[in-house]
């Protein structure tokens, strides 16, 4: 065996070959071993701080939660109090953003709307998530013809589209309440992630791990529950952030086709389609919760694309 | 290739039973007896009520009211609805409107959304690129409602160039700007899909192999890169054909527009069960077909798939 020294002498032979120390391959090659090996969670987490895409949708969200959670403190005024003799007064001192058809105070439906949107939202995720999770997850994980009717469901609801099985079901249930509203988009909108968690379970059971932890005698829940959920739960959970900003949109749409949340709530979908009478004389009402509607359901698309990317080991860039 | 269309159309069918069985139960049977809910606060007469539970089947057990509603849609003798007016002639009525609108979307979604992802993805990470973005997930973000309301009020206010609303018989021109709206959203999905995938397919070996046997760029891209590239986008426009139908409620009611979204919608709101169901069904085999041709789009873009047996 040649030493370091010798070889830095380049013997002249027709085979020659480049110790590794002098090659770019080193770099190429080179693995930290020095630290503990991260988990796909934490290299993730690493590479999102570092993603400015992520911090902006994640500071934009962190400001809409504030605003949904303390409203008060970016407006004194009641959002369900209107002074017809105040109506439709341009932006001013007392009122920052105008007064609408109604003499309610523009800003302050606009802040006090965040929390209805986000409530909605986040609970609609949730509940969609939990329904399309659950089946998707046993679908793919049992297999045969178990997987072949839930399959076949999922196909039948995913023919009737969100917007229109809402509708549907919303004007057949009266009144609506948030909770009804949360109701109603999670019982159509679970198809997506039930796909999804149907797919990322297939192709993890059939992993080593999952395999040995069969052989050493765990029982099926326990395998699923501890092994199989764990490792399929990525994509689902980019899904489920987009989803929460499909759901605000849907709950806004529900509320302009006048079928979501009743006149008295307060809700940027219901003043958004109020303002559609005043478009000549108000548009600041059309403006304001307009605007609030789109960063909100943009900071939340925003964040599930960064995810992806940060979960995406061939994305990321070191 | 027919043994494949002939599976398809087999799968198709417990689909269209399951969806048609949902719509029928959620129509007629959610918010308790319709017969009663049409009558409203007011007392009604018993014959009438008999008469009607005949009309409409009601007498009979659910699943057999199901299965002669599938008869009179496989017939084509959908009947008339609560209002007297038979559903085949209202249906007949708005379906022209909807479909050019439905037209300019698709063309919209397709045409500009293809181009604007090809510019993005050959420019990844340059200003035409970030800027595409940028577009796209502005487009994304606003619910096509709001969409509808800021095109009313920039082109049909403050520029005067398109009718706020479109009213009855509607000309292609008028549709024009309903139409870019329905598209909006569907233009930003198939602007990222494209580019993703126009940006992938870009740097494999054939696009290499061909820029280096000396073919001209724009052959490159049309002929390798292209093609290679629009599976996933073909997909989503198939399955966004579907989805195009319902935002047609969302679309058509902010514009006013005479067609089948503003049909759907006004039967929802007064409670009209068999128009619901008629309607809901038409969307149900739109889809469904939609998706079907898509599969077989796969084959005339990708040679390399075969449709087994």
């Amino acid at each position: 065996m040649p030493s370091d020294a010798q070889n830095t002498r380049r013997p002249r032979t027709e085979h020659w070959v480049a110790p590794l120390a002098e090659t770019p391959l080193q770099e190429v090659d080179a693995a930290d071993t020095t630290g503990t090996p991260r988990s796909l969670w934490a290299e993730a987490g690493h590479s999102l701080i570092r993603n400015p895409v992520f911090v902006i949708s994640a500071l934009l969200i962190l400001f809409v939660l504030f605003v949904a959670a303390f409203p008060q403190v970016f407006s004194g005024q009641d959002p369900r109090y209107g002074d017809l003799s105040l109506a439709n007064q341009k932006p001013g001192a007392e009122h920052p953003f105008g007064t609408s058809r109604q003499g309610y105070d523009i800003l302050a439906r606009t802040v006090w709307g965040a929390r209805t949107s986000v409530v909605i939202g986040f609970f609609a995720m949730l509940g969609s998530t939990l329904i399309g999770g659950t089946i998707g997850a046993l679908a793919g994980y049992l297999g045969g013809w178990f997987d072949e009717v839930v399959s076949r469901i999922t196909d039948i609801f995913f023919a009737v589209p969100l917007i229109l099985g809402a509708i549907v079901v919303a004007t057949r249930l009266g009144e609506m309440n948030l909770w009804t509203v949360v109701a109603v988009l999670s019982v159509f909108g679970w198809t997506n992630i039930a796909r999804i968690m149907r797919g990322a379970v297939i192709s993890t059971k059939s992993q080593d791990y999952v395999t040995s932890s069969v052989a050493l005698g765990a029982s099926s829940p326990a395998v699923l529950l501890k092994h199989v959920i764990p490792n399929a739960i990525a994509p689902v959970i980019v899904t489920a952030t987009v989803n929460l900003g499909v759901f605000i949109v849907a709950e806004a749409t529900l509320s302009f086709l006048g079928v979501g949340l009743p006149t008295s709530a307060v809700s940027w979908g219901g003043d958004i389609s109020d303002a559609r009478d005043a478009l000549r004389t108000q548009p600041s009402m059309l403006f304001y919760p307009s605007v609030a509607l789109a960063i909100t359901v943009l900071s939340f698309i925003m964040l599930g694309d960064a995810v992806r990317d940060a979960l995406d080991p061939k994305a990321r860039k070191r | 290739m027919l043994w494949y269309i002939g599976r398809r159309l087999l799968q198709m069918i417990p689909v269209f039973l399951g969806a048609t069985l949902i719509v029928y139960l959620m129509a007629f049977y959610t918010s308790g007896d319709p017969i009663l809910a049409l009558a409203g606060d007011k007392p009604i007469s018993p014959a009438v009520e008999q008469q009607l539970r005949e009309q409409y089947n009601l007498d009979q057990p659910v699943l057999v009211q199901w299965l002669l509603y599938l008869k009179s849609v496989l017939t084509f003798d959908l009947g008339v609805g609560f209002n007297g007016r038979p559903i085949w002639d209202q249906i007949a009525a708005a379906f022209p409107t909807t479909f050019r609108l439905a037209i300019i979307a698709v063309i919209v979604e397709t045409i500009f959304g293809v181009i604007a992802g090809v510019i993005a993805g050959l420019r990844k990470g340059q200003l035409i690129d970030t800027t595409l973005l940028m577009l796209s997930l502005l487009l994304i973000a606003t619910p096509t409602f709001v969409l509808g309301f800021l095109a009313q009020f920039v082109f049909g206010l403050q520029l005067g160039i398109a009718p706020i609303n479109v009213g009855r018989d509607p000309s292609w021109q008028n549709l024009l700007l309903p139409g870019f709206v329905l598209g909006g959203v569907s233009f930003a999905y198939v602007l990222r899909l494209t580019r993703t995938s126009i940006a992938e397919t870009a740097g494999a070996d054939h696009v290499r192999t061909a820029t280096a046997k000396g073919l001209s760029r724009g052959g490159v891209v049309t002929r390798h890169i292209l093609r290679n590239s629009l599976i996933p986008v073909v997909t989503f426009i198939g399955a966004d054909l579907g989805a195009l139908m319902g935002g047609a409620i969302v679309t058509e009611r902010v514009f006013n527009v005479p067609g089948i979204g503003t049909l759907l919608f006004s039967s929802i709101v007064s409670g009209e069960a068999p128009m619901i169901v008629s309607l809901v069904t038409l969307l149900v085999i739109i889809f469904l077909l939609s998706n079907l041709v898509v599969d077989l789009l796969y084959g005339v873009l990708d040679p390399r798939i075969r449709y087994a047996k």
